[in-house]
């Protein structure tokens, strides 16, 4: 099990990244920019086997930023592909991130109907 | 005389501004990155708790993994339906966004705002104005990275 402290460590870490580029680059980043750009950089990292060696050393620190989730489901399509050749590179990404995404997609609709937004 | 003062008046408060302005954001890059250092190592160290006990169960690590990710999915949609978590990304910045919970946040933050256009197109479409972009990425990187251990494997 990893230690909470590691979790705390890699997760304030990966933010900082984040907060980093939004502060330091001229171009306008929004919010959006970084979800995009974190699944997509922690997609390729995973697919060349960089990703797994953080997860391992801080768990959620590493799986619960969006990276995690790239990586979630890089190494989906990867072990799909080992059993399901072709097929599985189209179907592993789902798969893996299925409850995921359909909680963010349920959950997600649920809220936005009965809450309504402030100011 | 008067006139060249008053210019050389401008010329200062000018300078001055600029120095003013060159200065500025060095703290306000200092304490944004407390900020998100500490909320995003908060939200992944409370879900190490939660992954830590749904282990200790006897779940199993991928299971564990995305029952936690669905618990905090919950979690964020809820806090930024009552409007909790978006007066915590005004100080948190990426630290509330790079987690999962700030793709949570996007879906509702955004489809909420178009209750207006109807349940179907306005709220239903618009769920995914951020998350669309951030899923089509995700997939398509790991599609190529199947595509390419595909072609390697053959």
């Amino acid at each position: 099990m990893t230690p909470l402290y590691m979790a705390f460590l890699g997760g304030g870490l990966l933010c900082l990244i984040g907060q980093l580029v939004m502060d330091l680059t001229k171009a306008n980043i929004t919010p959006g920019h970084i979800l995009v750009g974190y699944i997509s950089i922690g997609g390729i990292l995973s697919a060349f086997g960089l990703y797994q060696p953080l997860v391992d050393a801080v768990g959620a620190g590493a799986t619960i930023p969006l990276s995690g989730f790239g990586h979630l489901l890089v190494q989906g399509t990867l072990k799909a592909v080992d059993s399901n050749g072709i097929l599985g590179a189209f179907s592993g990404g789902v798969e893996a991130a299925a409850a995921g995404i359909t909680c963010a997609i349920v959950f997600g609709y649920v809220a936005a109907v009965l809450f309504n937004p402030k100011g | 005389m008067n006139v060249d003062q008053k210019q050389w008046h401008k010329i200062e408060m000018q300078e001055y501004q600029n120095l003013v302005d060159q200065i500025k954001p060095k703290p306000d890059i200092l304490k944004n990155s407390i900020w998100a250092f500490m909320v995003g190592g908060l939200i992944c160290g409370f879900a190490q708790v939660l992954v830590n006990y749904l282990l200790s169960a006897g779940m199993s690590r991928t299971d564990a993994g995305s029952a936690v990710s669905c618990i905090m999915i919950f979690l964020a949609a809820f806090f930024t339906g009552i409007g909790i978590y978006d007066e915590l990304g005004k100080r948190a910045g990426a630290g509330s966004i790079v987690p999962i919970t700030g793709f949570a946040n996007a879906i509702v933050a955004s489809a909420m705002e178009f209750k207006r256009e109807g349940y179907i197109f306005g709220v239903g479409a618009r769920i995914f104005s951020v998350a669309g972009p951030t899923l089509v990425f995700g997939f398509a990187v790991a599609v190529v990275a199947g595509l390419i251990k595909v072609f390697l494997s053959t």
